[in-house]
């Protein structure tokens, strides 16, 4: 299992708890949808698992080599040209100077952005910024993927497009992959399983499976989100004075 | 690119498939070959065509023109007669007299002089403040602890220094280059700190993501993330040095000291020569102006394109 998580809890200061009693494995090469409401600690949560936060109780697995990230806006680096920032993930992971070359190009190609190698970030569109920011995560070749609302900031047609991508992509690599998303459609639409968040404090309650059915039958998926949806406004109006 | 409208308009707008209700919800489209299309058609109406690249002669005639209003306003002034000739000389009575030093070849040694040193002693300052400011920059504690004396050092005007330098090590280039350091290090050190200070939290998120280690990230991701800041401390840095080295100049004379242009400053008083005086200032400042326009002037403009920052400003 690369990654099983047990009684997390996470505060910060001496605030009010953030995460608290977050139980949840993750099996290897799934796809998981993480859920929840705005503010309710999924990037917290993320970023526990990558390894960027300490969690403040209980106990967590993870691969020992790590995990990719994908930040919400691209996060790629300026003065650095799309392959560039691509072979610069190489370079960190230790990849031969002869081997970036190919493999950045590789990796290019794979996002379908293969002629727009040489330009810079700014000159990229929303959608182009986000593919290299996935190249560049994928570069960094491990097995877990920790995705944090990726697409949030993407218009519905290129989004569309990128949900497409990112299954294919993920069909072709075996990646065990966390996406995080506060939008129930995508996370219907990707996830093989979606886990729903809770506020103040998170705790994973309630899970469900999107199975082969949902995938080609709209009505079922509608439905599925429907469900999804109205658990989520549950949760959120728990909250409501 | 010859694929775009086609293939968007029949995934998104063709009423026969009962999938595109709820498009979001399932595959958009079919194969990869269709995928491949629809994104490099999105991707051609989404990116900026290239932009042309011409000589933009306002650039070089507006200055030009500014410059000659202020020499006729300057003529026109000297003309009137209000003041004495030798007290205040015309653009042409300066202009005579460049010529004259020029001939006598002062106006090269002094100008190479200066230079020459105002040069070595920034590179030197460069090579010292870059990882010192590196340092303080990433480093807590002794940022904490020599942060506001390199702030106040900043403050303090290096001529203050001549003095001392002169009392430790005489009348030699030591002293003119030990307060030319006093004058740039701190500020190339502050610009450094400051450029540091701006970089957005999330570069070192990503480069702990990507494994970067302590070095790695401060040489690959602090250090040019941090450019802009750098360069204008580095501009700066040039600026002290200059004003630094005219200063030192102008009071420590003689000696081993060589001839520059603050000396030629110092001899125009001495004898009194205001056509020397004020050459030898038009000088000083006509170096400054073009080490801006040939040298830091490109680079910037070069540095904020490439980062997508030139957008809109009045440069
Ligand atoms: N470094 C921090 N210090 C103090 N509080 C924090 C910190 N980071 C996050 N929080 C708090 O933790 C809570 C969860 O934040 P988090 O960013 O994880 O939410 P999120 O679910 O990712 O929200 P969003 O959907 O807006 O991205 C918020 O109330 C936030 O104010
Ligand atoms: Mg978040």
């Amino acid at each position: 299992m690369p990654v099983v998580l047990e009684h997390l809890g996470k505060r910060f200061g001496d605030g009010a708890p953030v995460l608290d009693d977050v139980n949840a494995t993750i099996g290897k090469g799934e796809f998981v949808a993480l859920l929840g409401a705005s503010g309710c600690g999924k990037s917290t949560l993320l970023n526990i698992i990558a390894g960027l936060e300490p969690p403040s109780s209980g106990a967590l697995e993870v691969p020992s080599d790590g995990a990719a990230f994908m930040f919400q806006d691209a996060a790629l680096f300026p003065w650095l040209t799309a392959r560039e920032n691509i072979e610069l993930a190489l370079k960190l992971r230790g990849v031969g100077k002869a081997d970036r070359k190919a493999k950045a190009q590789e990796l290019l190609e794979l996002v379908h952005l293969g002629a727009a190698g040489d330009k810079r970030p700014h000159e990229l569109s929303g959608g182009m910024r986000q593919r290299v920011s996935l190249a560049r995560s994928l570069a960094q070749d491990r097995q877990l993927l920790l995705m944090d609302e990726p697409f949030a900031a993407l218009d519905a047609i290129t989004r569309d497009l990128l949900h497409d991508e990112l299954e294919r992509i993920w069909k072709e690599t075996g990646r065990t992959i966390v996406f995080v998303t506060h939008n129930v459609r995508e996370a219907v639409r990707l996830g093989q399983r979606v886990l729903l968040l809770s506020s103040r404090p998170g705790r994973v309650v309630q899970e469900w499976a999107v199975t082969e059915e949902h995938r080609t039958d709209a009505g079922l998926a509608g439905q599925l989100t429907g469900v999804i949806t109205a658990r989520l406004r549950e949760e959120i109006r728990r909250h409501a004075k | 690119m010859p694929s775009n409208p086609t293939p968007l308009a029949e995934a998104s707008a063709d009423p026969a498939e009962p999938r595109h209700i709820h498009a979001a919800l399932t595959r958009t489209s079919t194969g990869n070959e269709d995928l491949r299309e629809l994104e490099s058609g999105l991707d051609s109406l989404q990116s900026d065509a290239a932009r042309k690249n011409r000589i933009d002669w306002s650039r070089i005639l507006l200055p030009i023109a500014a410059l000659v209003v202020l020499m006729l306003a300057w003529q026109f002034y000297v003309s009137l007669g209000l003041k004495r000739r030798d007290l205040v000389p015309g653009p042409l009575d300066v202009a005579a007299q460049v010529g004259v030093l020029w001939n006598e070849g002062k106006l090269q040694e002094a100008v190479w002089t200066s230079l020459q040193r105002g040069l070595v002693g920034f590179v030197i300052s460069v090579a010292i403040a870059t990882p010192v400011g590196l340092l303080l920059a990433q480093v807590a504690p002794l940022r904490r602890a020599f942060g506001p004396l390199i702030s106040g050092l900043q403050v303090l005007p290096s001529v203050a220094w001549v003095p001392a330098a002169i009392i430790w090590f005489g009348l030699t280039d030591a002293t003119v280059y030990f307060v030319v350091f006093m004058g740039a290090i701190p500020s190339i050190i502050n610009g450094l700190i400051s450029g540091v200070d701006q970089i957005p939290p999330q570069y070192r998120r990503v480069g702990t993501v990507l494994g970067a280690s302590r070095l790695e990230m401060a040489l690959q991701i602090i250090l040019p993330a941090a450019l802009p800041g750098y360069l204008g401390g580095l501009k700066q840095g040039w600026a002290f040095s200059w004003r630094s080295l005219m200063a030192a100049e102008i009071i420590a004379v003689g000696g081993t000291i060589g001839f520059g242009l603050g000396s030629l400053l110092d001899q125009g008083r001495i004898l009194s020569d205001m056509t020397v005086v004020m050459s030898a200032i038009l000088l000083i400042l006509a170096v400054g102006i073009l080490i801006e326009l040939l040298v830091f002037g490109p680079i910037e403009k070069r540095l904020l394109r490439s980062r997508g920052l030139l957008a809109g400003s009045t440069r």
